[in-house]
């Protein structure tokens, strides 16, 4: 049960914003700019740093949901998502990919988590001041969801197959 | 230095806004919002809740600019600003306001270890839904800027340099959140 009377039967983000819709527009237009981008990271791999994100703040909602967008966006078959989110130095991604997930998990702990040998391994493996910053943002804006979500208590009740749907249609029509 | 070419030598938020100012202005949006439009809580209240989360996250830039606001706001000749970063418990204000707080301490360290007693103890006090919302967003979001701010190692001017803060916390308590214009 949310903490707070919910006008609706709406689940998750669409819950919240329907409670306080003064902030829908600048919230969605957020997410829409920043993870609705090919220039640098991929609209998949950007998903895919939310989803790991949001399972290290071990937010269900925003995981099952930004876990199956990453996956159409990819167009991903063999499990690659959820193996990133058990270990991501196994998975199967390229050393910048992998670099970059090590600072959004510092990112995640702390901001002072993030190292200067941590944005020197990212540049070894090629990645720019751009996808360093992306990076961090989107790592710093999961933070904020995953928090806005499970400080009200906002629990899903449907399936996890419900909310990969959902997912997949974020991924196709974006968060406009 | 900043891990990343920024266009000025602007410190924290202003100068991640200045490079890359299509994310920048819906950030200054949402902070204008939740700070300053309309909330049950008072604009002081609300900018002592960001200087309290950003304390916790450690994040100098955030706490001292957000600090210097809520002491404007509040016209603080008390120190209770101060007080409420050291121990809110001891501090001068609301026992609604501790109480929201103490949610908001909550939210920063792991969203989920909000639960019934600490929001029964807020209604107790009084706080409604809007208030509750209210506070647990902007703790949120602190949670973000302050990842922001310190994970791209911005500048920060000391936090001993109070004429810098006092100049900023005025700025922010009179004029709100205005996306520094676009540099060339």
């Amino acid at each position: 049960m949310p903490y707070i009377n919910i006008p609706s039967e709406l689940e998750g983000m669409r819950g919240l914003l329907a409670f306080r819709p003064a902030i829908a527009p600048a919230l969605t237009a957020l997410t829409e700019t920043i993870l609705r981008s090919d220039e640098g990271l991929s609209m998949g791999q950007r998903e895919l740093i939310g989803a790991y994100v949001s399972s290290l703040n071990n937010c269900h909602i925003c995981q099952c949901v930004h876990s199956a967008a990453a996956q159409c966006l990819l167009a991903e078959t063999s499990g690659l998502v959820d193996k990133v989110i058990e270990n991501y130095e196994n998975a199967p991604l390229s050393n910048k990919m992998k670099a970059l997930l090590t600072i959004a998990a510092g990112v995640q702990r702390s901001g002072k988590d993030v190292l200067p040998e941590h944005i020197d391994k990212a540049r070894i493996a090629g990645a720019n001041d751009l996808e360093i910053h992306d990076t961090v943002f989107i790592a710093a804006l999961f933070a904020m969801f995953n928090r806005y979500l499970d400080g009200l208590g906002m629990v899903s009740l449907s399936s996890n197959d419900i909310l990969a749907e959902r997912g997949k249609n974020l991924a196709i029509h974006g968060y406009k | 230095m900043p891990y990343i070419s920024l266009k000025s030598d602007a410190p924290g938020i202003r100068g991640l806004v200045e490079y890359r100012p299509d994310t920048g202005k819906f950030l200054y949006d949402l902070v204008q919002i939740l700070l300053r439009q309309d909330s049950p809580l008072s604009n002081a209240e609300r900018e002592l809740i960001a200087a309290y989360v950003s304390s916790l996250n450690a994040c100098t830039f955030c706490t001292c600019s957000h600090a210097a606001a809520a002491r404007f706001l509040f016209q603080d000749a008390e120190s209770m600003v101060d007080l409420v970063l050291q121990d809110y418990e001891k501090a001068a204000i609301s026992d609604k306001l501790k109480s929201l707080l103490h949610i908001a301490g909550k939210v920063q360290a792991d969203a989920r270890t909000v639960d019934n007693l600490a929001i029964e103890r807020a209604r107790q006090f009084g706080a409604t839904d809007r208030e509750i919302h209210d506070t647990v967003l902007i703790a949120a979001t602190f949670c973000m800027f302050n990842r922001y701010v310190d994970g791209l190692n911005t500048l920060t001017p000391a936090h001993t340099d109070e004429q810098v803060w006092l100049i900023m916390g005025e700025r922010m308590g009179t004029q709100g959140y205005i996306p520094p214009p676009l540099s060339q």
